[in-house]
């Protein structure tokens, strides 16, 4: 046991101040009785984990560990999880939660803005960012257009780890996406819990690069179940009951941005250089495009541009003879968001409500559009409704 | 929690008392004897005449508890049991048994408190720190199929269960220091040492028929199969009709009790184990095996030496020698 978990226990344990949730609290005495394990206090490690199964009896990985604990009253025990006959891509499976858990009680809980938030519009209230490489799905709060932690909770992911490429893969997608959708348990079998939000997977990106599946969700456990392996799903992000609950009441359909990445990064000066440059170039857009300059306003959609079917040539052949019959245009946009794309450099997912009139035509709509800087310059690799 | 220990621990934890209290009433030894007789009924009578005038005394209700254990009666011993924690703190036995009694209502957590306790008045008290650590590693078995969700009836459980078994299994027992040799001369009598010419047969799957020795063990196989039954005239019938009843009970008081015996568990398990013949002649054997007992209540193995003898072509058991 106590070579085992010094496995685990790679560096000193030093549990900072986290949010308080009931899972990070199950979290913390978790670590405790591992930490109490690597000290050779079998009798503490034991009392901290049989507490937080009296709290969590369908906790399977402090199962294991009490497993241990007991075990090694009975006779000298070698290995974590060394319940004899057990099936051992199960006991790994739980080594590598152990592991995660670890070392998110390790974490400090971020100062930093996650870098993929580089604006949110006045609509959407929170933020979710999930980092597959640390099991963690982190929540922020719109403050007033600057995105502040809430709180974090440990996920898992697919079976074969993140970047989603094929239907059936058992991976989990990596992008921008956003909740379109809030199924309650009374709809949905017992296999994913409290409820679940799927999200839009594939996005336009997605399906521009040939991106295929379905059905990616945040989801809950099963009722006997309260957390899984951090490799463990079909792609699908899945949450403890209460933590998906808690996640919930925070999420707005068709609203709440939910960016997968593999690994969190945190925003930097250079990041609000690009924001800043991006911004001017959608301004600089928005003007073209309502002072009737047509080929001003065409030359910020990129030579690979393309919305649905439509590429480049059509669809300035369409604008440029639009236009020639406006006297006027007003462009206004509004609840503006950024979000540059993970796994993708140099590229940032934008929406806006974009209201248009003009002489003989107005609509208000919903927009996204692609952004991607080539050549040092921001462009519109993609756009439609959203 | 393996039973054969308990019943071990039981006996020995009887023999402890009774030499370890230095006056006895004689009733208390007629109760003590009786109950090692298996006349759990008599015993208890016994013990409630002493108990009449006495009510506090720790042997005769320890020996009570026993002999309720002994009939199943688990909720009447562990009343008995506990009251003797309560009265006689100092003494690790009735923890013992209170935890061997839970551990066998698979009640481990109590039973693990009731260890700890007897432990704590007897820190060296070998008996509970044996049967603490078969409980705790019960417990890990419930955990790990909790963690690992394995199934009841895969084969990996089963091994698993039959390992424990095996770490619990028949280990030469200890208890309270000293008292060892006491406590292991208390402790089910084994079957005297047979001569080196046995035959040992009980490894072969269909005996000659022609093979008298093979024949004796398929005998008692057929025995201890008719007790498995719970099939008490069957059982009866392979008694022969001069076998020696026990205790100069006549025959049918005997035949009696056995009923009773046989009646009362739910259910009955006996298993035949290291059987080695030994031929007197054509119509004359003796037998001794390792019985497995195991019954909803109590398990034990005991050593058996019988008499056969063979008349209208039937083996028959003509005396029984062990354990008395």
């Amino acid at each position: 046991m106590r070579n085992a978990t010094s496995l685990l226990l790679a560096a000193a344990l030093a549990f900072p101040a986290q949010a308080e949730t009931p899972s990070r609290d199950l979290e913390l005495a978790l670590a405790k009785s591992l930490q109490a394990v690597s000290n050779n206090r079998l009798d503490v490690a034991l009392n901290e984990v049989d507490s937080l199964l009296k709290l969590n009896p369908n906790f399977k990985l402090a199962q294991l560990v009490r497993g241990d604990l007991l075990l090694a009253r009975s006779k000298p025990i070698s290995n974590f999880g060394d319940a004899p006959n057990a099936p051992r891509e199960r006991v790994q499976d739980l080594r590598e939660e152990a592991n995660a858990r670890l070392q998110r009680v390790q974490q400090q809980q971020p100062i930093a803005v996650p870098k993929y938030l580089w604006q949110l519009s006045p609509k959407q209230r929170y933020a979710v960012v999930v980092d597959t490489s640390k099991s963690t799905l982190y929540l922020y709060e719109n403050v007033k257009g600057e995105p502040r932690y809430v709180a974090d909770f440990y996920i898992s992911v697919g079976k074969k780890g993140a970047d989603k490429l094929a239907e059936g893969d058992q991976k989990t997608p990596l992008g921008v996406y956003f909740v379109n959708q809030h199924l309650t348990r009374d709809k949905l079998t017992d296999f994913y819990g409290s409820g679940a939000y799927p999200i839009s997977y594939p996005n336009e990106w997605d399906k521009r690069l040939g991106r295929d599946g379905h059905g990616i969700w945040l989801h809950g456990t099963p009722s006997d179940t309260y957390s899984r392996p951090p490799l463990a799903s079909n792609g699908c992000v899945v949450l403890n009951n209460d933590d998906l609950t808690h996640l919930g009441s925070h999420l707005q359909v068709g609203v709440t941005p939910v960016i997968i990445t593999r690994k969190m990064d945190w925003m930097a000066d250079s990041d609000l250089g690009e924001r800043d440059a991006l911004l001017k170039a959608i301004e600089q857009w928005r003007n073209d495009w309502a002072s009737r300059d047509t080929e001003s306003y065409l030359s910020h959609y990129a030579g690979d541009f393309s919305t649905g079917a439509v590429t480049l040539p059509a669809f300035a052949q369409q604008k440029r003879l639009v236009n020639s019959g406006k006297t006027w245009i007003k462009v206004r946009v509004s609840d503006l968001s950024v979000f540059p794309y993970p796994n993708q450099p140099d590229m940032a997912v934008v929406n806006f409500e974009q209201d248009y009139e003009s002489n003989n035509l107005s609509n208000r709509m919903h927009k996204r559009q692609y952004w991607m800087k080539r050549d040092g310059r921001w462009q519109i690799v993609y756009e439609g409704a959203a | 929690m393996n039973k054969i220990k308990k019943l071990g621990r039981i006996a020995a934890l009887c023999a402890f008392l009774s030499v370890s209290f230095a006056a006895l009433a004689d009733d208390i030894q007629d109760a003590n004897k009786l109950f090692k007789q298996g006349l759990h009924a008599q015993a208890m009578e016994k013990v409630n005449t002493v108990l009449a005038s006495k009510p506090k005394d720790a042997q005769a209700r320890f020996l009570k508890g026993l002999i309720q254990t002994e009939q199943g009666n688990m909720a009447d011993a562990i009343a008995t049991f506990t009251g003797l924690t309560e009265d006689y703190p100092e003494l690790p036995e009735p923890y013992n048994n209170l935890a061997v009694i839970y551990a066998g209502q698979g009640q481990y957590e109590k039973a693990k408190v009731a260890l700890e306790m007897a432990i704590r008045t007897h820190p060296t008290y070998a008996t509970a720190h044996e049967n603490l650590g078969d409980i705790y590693a019960k417990m890990a078995s419930q955990a790990y199929d909790r963690a690992l969700q394995l199934e009841k009836s895969n084969t990996g459980t089963q091994t698993k269960l039959a390992l424990i078994r095996e770490l619990f299994g028949d280990n030469p027992k200890s208890a309270r220091g000293a008292k060892t040799t006491v406590v292991v001369a208390a402790v089910e009598p084994t079957a005297a040492s047979t001569p080196a010419a046995t035959v040992a047969v009980a490894k072969k799957p269909e005996p000659a028929a022609d093979d008298p020795a093979a024949e004796v063990v398929k005998t008692i196989q057929a025995w201890a199969a008719a007790w498995s039954a719970k099939d008490s005239k069957k059982y009866l019938s392979f008694y022969a009709k001069e076998f020696k009843t026990p205790d100069g009970l006549s025959r049918s008081a005997w035949e009696t009790q056995r009923k009773q015996r046989i009646a009362a568990p739910k259910s009955i398990k006996v298993e035949v184990r290291d059987a080695k013949v030994k031929l007197a002649d054509a119509s004359h054997a003796t037998i001794s095996f390792r019985q497995s007992y195991r019954a909803s209540h109590l398990n034990s193995m005991s050593g058996k030496l019988l008499d056969m003898v063979k008349t209208d072509g039937q083996w028959r058991i003509a005396a029984d020698h062990s354990g008395k």
